[in-house]
């Protein structure tokens, strides 16, 4: 693997992006879990879980979607114009779903409509990414320097598969977020919801797994091949190794474990998904090389990351740090 | 609904509209998120309650405010991709790292301390959440530098290169983020942003001094506004002048579809204050106008000669009709700013501030001005530049994403339709906050929802409002 600044440049925006889908996916997925919630109380103590946070999350989609323009203009823009309608549809998700935080405390007759707002807009997002995730993997028809498919593309079998797991994996998440933050019934709750999620998500991982080495030829070589397989094999084991700490620590119910190895769930299923990509940014179309910016834009971005990321991620964990503990309806403040 | 329009009118349309109803939330949380920085530095300061209460006040305002511009400014940080993916392409490696560095220094502090702002007055002390509302009102205004960098090298690019690939390269980033318009149009938008929120805190105070002129909070917030508009009106002209001038000099088409000046004038031009611009017969109907005054404005001198755009090809002129009127709503509300600053200054020395009804019906009035002469400046500037994205070499024609017509179209009437829904939902949720008058005991963002702020703020203070 040759290391230079567009491959530091690739990892630079793959960490944007996992920071996006594990930060904004537990709180999209608790936006989904809503309906399973009908308690008002239950909802505003949901709600108060993210409300100090949810806006930090999101803005590392910004970072994400901004840094990918920076560093690959030519992916974003072949990229962007192929996921067009998941891509819409994820941002008027995002809105109706941003705007319900604010403008639900702010009306007593409308709150049941913005609670439907905020469960059907974290839906509709997350959904969208999943789609939009299966569009890009199956590959998108590229001429020159333009996408060139049609705008009907992106919607396949696969995709929406993607988008289903998708929703599951944000959906657990979700739960297990809620079940370190809650307590009593809405805690019991949690754990019964993260448990069906939980197997909801592996089948998802283990269909996305099988179906995708069908898709590419490449993909197909890079995991089962001799000898990649030494090196990918661990991937799926790894996968397994956690899926059953995870099942015991919900059976246990223990409180900060189930979270904490959801996120490693993720990152796992994540690194899986970088090893089938790399080193395409547009799989089978464009690499990381061909669609980076000159030098000169790299160069001069490097040292804005590396040293406000490091700032961000700092003043990030202290505005957790205040808002920590468990979060309650009937009492005052936090148990910390 | 859309028949006959093509892929990429239908993309111009849509950034224009959603573009629209961005600029103003930020337009408000820059001027507001100072505002409060600077009513909690009094209330440390002075200790007086007054202060406390109306930043609680505003505070609500601001989160509803603010929570609005987040979204509406996903859409925009997407669309570039979406619909205007050929620009990404060329402009990517210049623009990218500005609005890269925006998201670095600006959106993330705004946010990581937003939730203790809003949130966290009595859990992490008063110092450290007065540290917060600073890092808010310090990552808006640093925002605001980064995208007008970015929005100003569109309009005067400079240290640029072309590549190969036909990618607009940096040459040297200092020209880059310091192009030559950029000074002018960051002091001119700051200002704006300055007096929007000026005249809305204005209009609020004046509405509730309408009705009871004896309440403190009402005074306080209208006798800030109103020192605001008298000495920042002024100097906003003054700034508003000096970036005409360097409009002229750097996109002189864009000042001549200002002044309506279709012909050349080479022995001093008119200034025309009204008139029907007519862009086929390229001669503006029905024009009033003050002979040589144009020049003088411009040029400093009655008989200088001033070029028309008959000097330019016409497949370069931007649509004058729009630039033309736009300018002249956005001057005429700088003007009726400074003239409400001026009476203001007449009514305090007469000791009439709180009591005089015309002078509060006036501010009321002019609660919206902000917003207008903000939008009618962003249209200014924006459609001026037209017909270039980046102006003088890259065509808004040849920057638009291989998008079939139905696919922009069917993404623009779902983002009118809930843009409607959702920010009309907001604006009246905001009217309502303003509709009460500020008062003793002010609570923060959630004075109307116990059982949240039984999770986020002490038991004290659930104790001492109960249950609803």
């Amino acid at each position: 693997m040759p290391f230079d600044i567009a491959t530091l440049w690739a990892f630079i925006i793959a960490f944007a992006v996992f920071m996006y889908i594990v930060m904004d996916g537990f709180d999209l997925g608790l936006g989904m879990l809503f309906p399973m919630f009908p308690k008002k109380e239950d909802r505003d103590v949901m709600m108060n879980t993210v409300a100090p946070v949810w806006d930090g999350n999101e803005t590392w989609l910004v970072l994400g979607g901004g840094g990918l323009m920076a560093a690959f203009p030519l992916a974003y823009a072949i990229l962007m114009p192929a996921i067009y309608t998941p891509i819409i549809a994820m941002l008027i998700g995002l809105i109706f779903r941003g705007v319900a935080f604010e403008f639900r405390w702010r009306t007593q007759s409308e709150r049941n409509r913005w609670d439907i707002a905020f469960a059907g807009g974290s839906l509709i997002a997350a959904m969208a990414q999943g789609i939009a995730l299966g569009a890009i993997l199956q590959g998108v028809h590229v001429e020159g320097r333009h996408y060139a498919g049609g705008w009907w593309d992106w919607l396949t079998p696969f995709s929406i598969l993607t988008g289903f797991a998708v929703v599951a994996g944000y959906g657990l998440l979700g739960a297990t977020w809620l079940v370190m933050k809650t307590t009593g019934e809405l805690r019991t709750q949690a754990y019964r919801l993260s448990l069906w999620l939980l197997i909801a998500t592996l089948v998802a991982i283990i269909a996305v797994s099988l179906a995708t080495p069908f898709l590419q030829a490449d993909y197909w070589r890079r995991w089962f091949e001799w000898p990649n397989i030494l090196f990918t094999a661990p991937i799926p084991i790894a996968v397994a190794a956690v899926a059953l700490l995870l099942l015991k620590s919900i059976a246990d119910k223990q409180d900060y474990r189930p979270f904490v190895l959801s996120l490693v769930l993720f990152g796992l299923s994540y690194a899986g998904l970088g090893v089938s990509m790399y080193p395409y940014i547009v799989p089978q179309s464009v690499t990381i090389w061909q669609a980076a910016a000159p030098a000169n834009s790299l160069n001069f971005m490097i040292f804005g990351v590396a040293v406000l990321v490091p700032i961000i991620l700092c003043y990030t964990a202290w505005a957790y740090w205040v808002f920590r503990g468990k979060v309650h309806a009937d009492s005052g403040g936090y148990h910390s | 609904m859309f028949d006959g329009f093509d892929a990429i009118t239908l993309a111009r349309l849509q950034f224009t509209f959603t573009m629209s109803f961005h600029i103003v939330f930020p337009a408000f949380s820059i001027g507001l998120a100072s505002y409060l920085a600077v009513l909690e530095a009094l209330w440390l300061w002075t200790g007086r309650e007054v202060f406390i209460n109306l930043f609680n006040y505003w505070l609500k305002i601001f989160a509803v405010a603010f929570g609005m511009g987040v979204v509406s400014g996903i859409v925009m940080s997407y669309q570039f991709g979406t619909n205007w993916s050929v620009f990404s392409d060329k402009t990517g490696p210049i623009i990218g790292p500005l609005m890269a560095y925006e998201v670095l220094t600006a959106f993330f502090l705004e946010a990581g301390f937003l939730g203790v702002m809003l949130f966290g007055l009595d859990r992490v002390g008063h110092k450290l959440h007065f540290l917060a509302t600073l890092m808010v009102a310090i990552g808006t205004l640093i925002s605001a530098f980064w995208i007008l960098s970015a929005n100003s090298w569109m309009q005067t690019p400079a240290g640029f290169a072309m590549n190969p690939a036909g990618q607009f390269v940096a040459a040297d980033w200092w020209k880059v983020v310091f192009n030559p318009s950029f000074p002018y149009r960051l002091v001119h938008m700051v200002l704006a942003a300055y007096l929007t929120t000026a005249f809305v805190v204005g209009g609020v105070g004046a509405w509730h001094l309408l009705r009871d002129t004896r309440l403190e909070g009402a005074r306080v917030m209208f006798s800030m506004a109103m020192w605001m508009a008298a000495l920042v009106a002024p100097i906003q002209i003054f700034a508003g002048d000096q970036h005409g001038l360097n409009t002229l000099e750097h996109q002189p088409v864009k000042v001549m579809a200002m002044e309506g000046h279709f012909q050349s004038h080479p022995n001093g031009a008119p200034l025309i204050l009204f008139g029907i611009p007519d862009q086929d017969e390229a001669k503006v109907k029905y024009a009033i106008e003050i002979p040589k005054a144009s020049s003088l404005i411009l040029k400093h001198s009655l008989d200088a000669p001033l070029k028309g755009l008959d000097t330019v090809p016409r497949e370069n002129w931007p649509k004058v009709g729009i630039v033309f009127w736009s300018f002249r709503i956005m001057v005429g509300l700088g003007f009726l700013m400074l003239g409400i600053g001026l009476l203001s200054l007449w009514a305090r020395w007469r000791g009439t501030l709180y009591q005089s009804k015309l002078l509060h019906r006036f501010a009321l009035a002019m609660g919206p001005a902000g917003f207008i002469a903000v939008l009618a400046g962003w249209v200014t500037t924006e459609a001026g530049r037209q017909p270039f994205t980046v102006y003088g070499l890259l065509r808004t024609v040849d920057s638009a994403s291989p998008l079939a017509a139905p696919a922009v179209a069917s993404s623009l009437i779902a983002f009118i339709v809930v843009y409607f829904i959702v920010f009309g939902m907001g604006v009246f949720y905001i009217m309502r906050l303003m509709h009460q008058p500020p008062h003793h005991g002010e609570q923060g963002p959630r004075d109307d929802a116990p059982a949240r702020a039984a999770g986020i703020t002490p038991a004290a203070a659930l104790a001492s409002r109960g249950h609803r």
